[in-house]
């Protein structure tokens, strides 16, 4: 390999991809991106929940699905990545040095001269967190549950508990109970709800899963597996309240409680660090204080919705291409990154859910009031779109949801493929849905919109892949 | 067969005694009820080969502290674990308190301590410039050091293991009964018969000791919680900082770990749960207040873990023993019997010494030969993240393996992790992985590596992903396929 490429990119998740593209476009052409895991895609891969792409592509696509179209285009464009590759090191200059190994080639150092740090973020741990207890089995981050049942296929608990309520939580609240784990609650700290709320809509009220505002998790019990927590109401500074604790039967505690970009790398480079958003100060331009070093993405800062983070690694990608094309400029004192303010999440008090809607149709969660009328007809008001309508219409007659879960397959690379329902199901045939997903078994290869199942539960509606997978070499 | 000797623990004094034992012609059987050595109070504890200043002159802690810590380093060449003599300050935060520093000083001289001085405020703040405002004076003592729990128990181990010493893990100790020449030990594997028993059990060892003898033992687990902060300000101090007891109690250390993190504690208290290990919401504010003072303005931020250990502290002695001090000896109504108990701290810095003490004991009552051809050094894991870029490139190209990063906290490589399974007594838990190679001990606390640490396991000893543990028989991860389908979520 030519240890000497224009544009290095570290990360080959939505971030990578998507800055490695917008470079090709600006007329880079030796661009390489060094990936750890097996795929690129990164943390997509697992997110078989769908809800990505409105702005991006203008239509609802599930994590995988997601990540196939960044795929192709990066395929499409032959950019070059290393997969099961590790950077150890990036030192910036001219050229920046970004050293990094693997099984085949070793320990390898790459001259380039620019490099784009798309790294993204990991979960803030139980220590972290000083929840006091024993240290048993059976405490995830929910993205570490995520990975085991959406990649593994294998369920890391039966009886659930959730301490944060951060959509990762959310969303697994909702996976683990259509796997056939019972989910007992959502503690949340705060008094709101640090998820969508249209995932509260989608993923805990549909199963009937309470969400404890206000509490937090104050003893891990069970000296080698989970056997309970205590939970605990908090005051207004956030300290439980004595008298308020309650046992809950558990044997798994899932932790959703915030993200932090992990910018190992990034500190080593010498860039300088923002205390708020745990990533680096950035110029007009993305780029570090360290001279030839971007970044973008959840390393910068945590995002809320994946196509924010492709729209700003487009940027980096394309600033990175400029500054190998035409050099350096005064391109402004490096800064916090400007992040969108996020919305509280809260649902009305004392909302009617048989009148007041949390429309799911897109991110902003609209409340919807609907009236029924004598003739059966009815007025709908809150909606800020034709979506939120027809949401509030099926929802008042006949409910519907997606469904996205994993099939397992034989003779794959993988263990199990992400499936979707083509179209929106009635409510009421989940179960009998979820039943059949759980029973099918296919064989490799599948691509992207196979039919794994045809009219699941007589639904009429076949479920389709959501990922690809080929044949076990 | 009848075993020469029986040593029941798998702790640091248990695996000290069985590879001091293995240069001898003995046929040698280690009993532990965990899966793994270094299970109960040689996994929770400071890390600390202390300078020997603390125990009371003429006792036998004084004795095998000193000796202990000198022999530690030369030790951990031999058997290659993580060992820094990083040397400690005592902290003394009241002029009143003067005379008190300086009888720790007098006692350490009569310990033998070597190169013990009294800093004033000046030289404290020039030796260790984070300490805190309060700080009048310190007594430094040159020799303290910093060392691995887990790396010299499991190197001590191993070494025995490889010269002979047999280990029996998830076996235990039901009752004892005395035989004409020695003991049948009865456990919930089966029977052991055996000349000479060692008891090393730790917290459980007055519950051995009640077994055989008359005069019964009673010890109470003292709790000791910590907390365990990120790499990021593991140099926030270089040396081991402790603060010198005063009425409000023993104090709190600040202190690096040999792997570079930062480490504040213990708390002390009495319980009664022998398994106790809990942490408190109380104690780990305590451990935060009381650091402030050897320390300001640690970050809270920056606890990746925290965890709790349990001294084996003796609240009833056996008659005629001295109190106060280890109760290491051949109870005195129970031939072949021999007690290693109360090993509370400063046990892991007389772990060296404490070995050779207790082989001494046994090689009395056997009179056995020494053995041609004992192996007495070892070789640990190879650290990818230690490595420098060529010691990296070799390894790699000696074993691909070693260039695919499972922990990426802690830069841990499949072949580390495969070679933790594959050495002798190698681990079969996901807690016996991070002992032995850090997988996990990072600052994400396992979230990314877990699934593939379990997957690696699972193939290695060639069981179902479900089979696999924390650490205990019940600390599961996953659920076995076939449960699943029970309840009607069929995964194949």
């Amino acid at each position: 390999m030519n240890k000497r490429k224009e544009l290095v990119i570290i990360g080959g998740g939505p971030a990578g991809m998507a800055a490695a593209i917008a470079a090709y476009e600006k007329g880079i052409r030796d661009i390489l991106i060094l990936e750890r895991d097996k795929e690129l895609g990164g943390i997509l891969n697992q997110c078989i929940h769908n809800g990505f792409g409105l702005h991006t592509f203008k239509e609802e696509l599930t994590g995988p699905e997601y990540a196939a179209r960044y795929v192709d285009m990066v395929a499409a464009r032959q950019i070059p990545s290393l997969l099961h590759t590790m950077v150890v090191d990036v030192q910036s200059g001219n050229p920046c040095m970004v050293t990094a190994m693997n099984k085949e080639m070793g320990l390898f150092r790459i001259e380039a001269a620019a490099v784009v740090l798309a790294m993204g973020c990991r979960e803030r741990s139980r220590g972290a967190m000083n929840i006091p207890g024993y240290r048993p089995s059976g405490i995830y981050s929910a993205g570490t549950a995520q990975r085991y049942v959406n990649i593994e296929g294998r369920m890391p608990g039966r009886e659930v508990v959730i301490l944060g309520s951060g959509d990762i939580g959310l969303i697994m609240a909702r996976r683990m109970t259509l796997q056939g784990a019972k989910v007992k609650l959502v503690a949340e700290i705060m008094p709101y709800s640090g998820g969508l709320r249209r995932n509260i809509v989608q993923c805990l009220d549909d199963y009937g899963i309470p969400l404890k505002l206000n509490h937090t998790v104050t003893q891990i019990h069970g000296k080698e597996r989970v056997e309970g927590v205590t939970i605990s109401r908090v005051d207004e500074n956030l300290k439980p309240i004595a008298g308020s604790e309650e046992f809950v039967h558990c044997d798994t505690v899932l932790l959703s409680c915030g993200l932090i970009p992990e910018n190992e790398l990034t500190l080593d480079a010498g860039a300088r660090m923002d205390e708020v958003t745990q990533g680096p100060v950035v110029n007009d331009r993305l780029e570090t204080t360290a001279r030839g070093i971007f970044a973008c993405g959840n390393v910068l800062h945590v995002h809320d919705l994946v196509d924010n983070v492709s729209g700003e690694a487009e940027k980096a990608g394309e600033f990175a291409a400029e500054y190998i094309l035409k050099g350096h400029n005064d391109w402004g004192v490096a800064v916090r990154p400007k992040i969108p303010q996020k919305t509280k999440c809260t649902l009305p008090e004392g909302r009617d859910a048989g009148s007041q809607l949390i429309c799911i149709g897109c991110p902003v969660g609209c409340l919807i009031t609907v009236k029924r009328n004598e003739d059966e007809s009815l007025d709908i008001t809150g909606n800020t779109c034709k979506k939120g309508e027809a949401y509030a219409r099926s929802e008042m007659t006949a409910p519907v949801r997606t469904i996205t879960s994993i099939i397992r397959v034989q003779g794959g690379e993988g263990k199990v493929i992400p499936v979707k329902t083509a179209q929106e199901i009635p409510k009421e045939r989940i179960a009998a849905c979820m039943k059949e997903i759980r029973q099918a078994t296919v064989k490799a290869p599948v691509r992207v919109g196979d039919v794994m199942i045809e009219n699941v539960a007589d639904t009429g509606i076949c479920v389709v892949a959501t990922g690809n997978m080929d044949i076990s070499k | 067969m009848i075993y020469d000797v029986t040593i029941i623990g798998a702790g640091v004094s248990g695996c000290a005694i069985a590879r001091e034992l293995s240069k001898y012609q003995l046929n040698i059987l280690v009993l532990e009820k965990a899966l793994d050595v270094c299970e109960g109070t040689s996994k929770a504890n400071s890390g600390i080969a202390h300078a020997g200043y603390d125990a009371k002159p003429g006792t036998l802690k004084a004795r095998l502290n000193v000796e202990g810590s000198r022999r530690m380093q030369k030790l951990s060449e031999e058997l290659d674990f993580p060992y820094r003599q990083n040397g400690s300050l005592v902290l003394c935060f009241d002029k009143k308190d003067m005379g008190r520093l300086n009888e720790l000083k007098e006692r350490g001289e009569q310990n033998g301590v070597r190169g013990l001085q009294i800093l004033d405020r000046q030289e404290l703040l020039e030796l260790e410039h984070a300490v805190g405002g309060e700080a009048v004076a310190a007594l430094y003592a040159p020799s303290g050091a910093i060392v691995c729990p887990f790396g010299l128990t499991i190197a001590l181990a191993e070494n025995a293991a490889v010269n002979g010493a047999e280990f029996c893990f998830g076996t235990q100790v039901i009752d004892i009964q005395k035989k004409n020449k020695g003991y049948l030990v009865k456990t919930d594997q089966g029977d052991v018969e055996t000349k000479v028993l060692v008891n090393a059990a730790g917290v459980h060892a007055d519950e051995i000791h009640n077994m055989v003898c008359e005069s019964k033992m009673e010890i109470t687990p003292r709790r000791g919680e910590y907390l365990l902060y990120d790499k990021r300000v593991g140099s926030l101090v270089s040396h081991t900082l402790f603060q010198l007891p005063t009425a409000l109690g023993k104090g709190i250390l600040v202190t690096p770990t040999v792997h570079g993190n930062l480490l504040t504690g213990p708390t002390a208290q009495d319980i009664k749960d022998k398994d106790g290990v809990a942490t408190s919401a109380q104690g780990m504010s305590q451990v935060q207040q009381m650091a402030s003072l050897s320390v300001p303005g640690i970050p809270g931020s920056q606890v990746i873990t925290s965890f709790a250990g349990l001294r084996a502290h003796i609240t009833t002695m056996p008659r005629g023993c001295s109190e106060g001090d280890f109760l290491i000896e051949q109870a005195k109504d129970a031939p072949g019997f021999v007690d290693v108990a109360g090993i509370e701290s400063p046990g892991l810095t007389c772990a060296p010494a404490l070995g050779e003490y207790v082989a001494e004991i046994v090689t009395d009552i056997l009179k056995p030969a020494k053995k041609e051809g004992f192996i007495s050094t070892r070789k640990g894991i190879p650290s990818m993240a230690l490595s420098s870029d060529e010691e990296r490139q070799s390894l790699i190209s000696t074993n691909p393996a070693y260039g695919n990063v499972i922990c990426r906290c802690e830069m841990v490589t499949e072949g580390e992790i495969l070679d933790a399974i594959r050495r002798p007594l190698g681990a079969v838990t996901t807690d016996g992985i991070k002992r032995r190679t850090r997988a996990g001990m990072g600052r994400c606390q396992s979230g990314f590596c877990n699934p593939k640490v379990v997957e690696l396991l699972a193939a290695e000893l060639s069981v179902d992903e479900s089979q696999i543990r924390k650490s205990g028989e019940a600390s599961w991860y996953l659920t076995p396929k076939e449960q699943v389908k029970e309840k009607g979520a069929a995964y194949e």
